[in-house]
């Protein structure tokens, strides 16, 4: 074995060794993952996937503080027995502004792509409190500090501003409403016209029970209640569209 | 290897430091899983406070486990083995080591901190925020460095196959570590970031990073243990040269393709999906031929694994790494992953190599370790090591046994219909399913603790110099005339 042998000069060189490393463990990554950066298909073409609301931002950055994407998947698969529980097949579109993606690795409980409009406001502010209070052999934990826990984001003109940065579409007008976008969409009777134009299918009003109050759980359920919504499968067509 | 001359001596205190912290880590790591486990069968656990959920806890448990145990045994071995293969003192002398031990805690503390509370980037095993990022990079550069530069002044022409394992950790890792955590600050002064990509390439670039913190880490890393550790407490030479490059290349090589596999039937491309089910099957040679080499090297050895149990951690760690390598790949082919994914098997396939493979060598490496480094003719006692190696592989076995169930029940649930073709369970009949196997995985993770207890305890005796009166594992005596 010839190429054995000569191995032992890569033995003796550490130079050699660790270029030889480097090559080999790079070769899978450059195949695997640059293409999906480039080719066109990887992502199809829909009607309706936008940037998140001020509010939502807020709630899904909430979703990832606690660690829900831990026992909570968003990644409906194509099989009959998922379409029928969860809804459609998730898209590779729907997740294009979500960063970090949520798609989840564990469904200790259920899967959440299309959780929007299943459940109402008061039903989530139920459950997050306290999960066995509606869902008696939940094995969720309670959430009761979001209710109690007031949404501030003096910042959150310079979240959407570094989204901006990394290529989503956040325009100049929406970065300046940025801060009364965040708190009217959870405000009854406020002038929403303008946010739902910039955010179109955005649901508002008061989440949490507390409508003089903007609190984390108007913002989580905010997101939960937008996830699953955009895409407007009426002008879907799989054939087209897809990869 | 002989020793060292006078002028250049081994640097050993700070590999004492290393042992320690994998002990205490691994005892915080176990403890967290156990409680964590404990939630999900008596959800009332998580107390409903922010910071004691199971959504916080779980990063901590994986955290700790993996790079608090596991890096602080991969870090201490590698500064060990690099030592004596090369027959140098460290490069960068006392104080770089030192840095390296000191910043590696300080990234731990600052981690874990940020789990409680609510800092995380919410990627599996990469959870830590950009600053913690940023400063574990600095670390790790100074750890190649002391690794790198040692091996530079080596008084051996070649070097040594753990080495080269230990270097493709390394390498790896860092690549990896950099390539999965590009993310923009919101603002120097806080803690938020946002991943450089989004969606589908996110998701691809997070698993090319999970999938291979598995295949370098916890797999690439340990095996370096294997090729030094099996052979020293065998003393018997690595069973083929030959096999070992052919299983070092192999193995690296193929890891890296295998990521897609946690995305199989996701919104990932159907040819990335198809690629990493591939290379994930091809997977299994290099892994097992591994495991030959590894097990084989006790040729004309094999009455040791009767009297020492050390040996005995050692060797069944790689059994076990053989069994989850051949469940890997066979996980990986989509049809099966279309009943696996989302459910309790996979924890219960990962627990098989963390437990079974990854901390068993590192048990079996540690026991070798602490009597070498304190300078004791041996362990406290044998016995205790015995004790903890049934203990733990019965916590394993009901582990494992425990996910598998649940696993294959809650995937088979789910995709159940009744007569009249309706989906015959809803989901949270299969939740309510699930309990007495959350209980018996609690139960299965409380062994494994208590197995990790004793082995403190025995280690703490044999550092105070104590030697336990026991009946040895040798051959029974021969019968005695008394009088």
């Amino acid at each position: 074995m010839g190429i054995l042998k000569q191995h032992g000069k890569l033995e003796r060189n550490l130079l050699f060794l660790v270029l030889g490393i480097f090559v080999t463990v790079s070769i899978g990554g450059i195949v695997e993952v640059l293409p999906l950066f480039t080719i066109e298909s990887t992502i199809e073409k829909v009607q309706g996937v936008r940037p998140y609301s001020p509010l939502e931002l807020v709630g899904r950055n909430i979703y990832v503080r606690e660690g829900c994407y831990l026992c909570h998947s968003q990644m409906i698969r194509p099989f009959r027995d998922e379409s029928e529980r969860y809804g459609h097949y998730s898209l590779a579109a729907e997740s294009l502004y979500d960063r970090p993606f949520q798609w989840g690795s564990k469904r200790t409980g259920p899967d959440l792509a299309r959780v929007g409009g299943k459940y109402s406001n008061e039903w989530h502010v139920r459950h997050l409190i306290d999960p066995r209070a509606v869902v008696p052999e939940s094995v969720m934990p309670g959430y009761p500090h979001l209710v109690t826990t007031p949404v501030k984001g003096d910042d959150i003109a310079e979240h959407l501003n570094t989204l901006k940065f990394l290529g989503d579409p956040y325009s100049d007008e929406m970065i300046a409403a940025a801060k009364s976008d965040l708190s009217d969409q959870a405000t009854p009777d406020a002038d929403v016209e303008g946010l739902l134009k910039r955010y179109p299918k955005a649901v508002v009003g008061d989440f949490d029970g507390r409508p003089d109050r903007l609190t984390e759980m108007d913002a989580v359920i905010a997101y939960l209640q937008v996830l699953g919504r955009m895409v407007d499968f009426t002008a879907f067509d799989p054939a087209t569209a897809d990869r | 290897m002989t020793a060292t001359d006078h002028a250049d001596p081994y640097l050993e205190d700070i590999i004492k430091a290393f042992t320690i912290a994998a002990v205490f880590w691994g005892l915080v790591g176990f403890l967290v899983g156990v409680y964590i486990a404990f939630q999900l069968a008596f959800p009332l656990l998580n107390l409903d406070l922010p910071w004691t959920t199971f959504g916080r806890l779980r990063p901590l448990h994986t955290s700790a486990v993996i790079f608090a145990f596991g890096g602080n045994v991969l870090i201490g071995t590698s500064f060990y083995v690099v030592q004596r293969t090369c027959r140098a003192s460290l490069f960068g002398g006392e104080s770089l080591a030192r840095f390296v031990f000191w910043g590696y805690q300080l990234f731990i503390v600052m981690a874990a901190l940020g789990y409680v509370l609510g800092v995380t980037q919410s990627r599996e095993y990469a959870e830590p925020e950009w600053f913690v990022d940023i400063w574990l990079t600095i670390v790790w550069v100074a750890y190649l460095a002391v690794f790198a530069g040692t091996i530079l002044k080596r008084r051996e022409p070649h070097i040594y196959v753990a080495n080269w394992f230990y270097l493709a950790f390394i390498i790896t890792i860092a690549l990896l570590h950099i390539g999965n955590n590009l993310a923009v600050p919101v603002s120097v002064f806080g803690a938020k970031s946002y991943s450089a990509y989004s969606g589908v390439q996110d998701a691809m670039t997070q698993w090319w990073y999970g999938h291979n913190a598995v295949g370098f880490f916890l797999t690439a890393g340990f095996l370096a243990i294997m090729y030094y550790f099996v052979p020293k407490r065998a003393a018997r030479p690595v069973y083929s040269y030959r096999l070992s490059i052919v299983h070092f290349w192999a193995l690296i090589f193929l890891y890296i393709w295998a990521g897609p596999h946690h995305l199989h039937y996701t919104a990932l491309p159907d040819w990335a999906q198809t690629l990493g089910m591939v290379f994930s099957v091809m997977l299994w040679m290099p892994s097992w031929g591994g495991m030959i080499n590894g097990i084989m090297t006790l040729s004309g050895a094999w009455e040791k694994l009767r009297t020492d149990p050390v040996l005995r951690f050692l060797v069944t760690s790689v059994a076990f790494y053989g069994m989850s390598t051949f469940e890997g790949p066979l996980m990986s082919i989509k049809a099966v992953n279309s009943l696996s994914h989302y459910t309790d098997w996979t924890i219960g396939h990962v627990h098989s190599g963390a437990l079974g493979w990854v901390a068993f060598i590192s048990f079996g490496a540690l026991y070798h370790l602490v009597p070498v480094l304190w300078k004791r003719a041996g362990l406290y006692s044998m016995r205790l090591v015995s004790f903890h190696f049934w203990i733990a592989t019965i916590g394993i076995v009901l582990y494992i046994t425990s996910m598998w169930i649940s696993g294959i029940m809650q995937g088979l649930m789910w995709r159940a219909y009744d007569e009249w073709g309706f989906l015959q369970y809803s989901f949270i009949e299969t939740v309510e399913a699930m309990h007495p196997y959350y209980v018996g995985r609690a139960v299965g993770g409380v062994l494994f603790l208590i197995g990790a207890v004793i082995m403190a305890y025995n280690m703490i005796r044999t550092i105070r110099g104590d030697v336990r009166v026991e009946r040895s594992f040798e051959a029974a005596p021969r019968a005695v005339a008394v009088g």
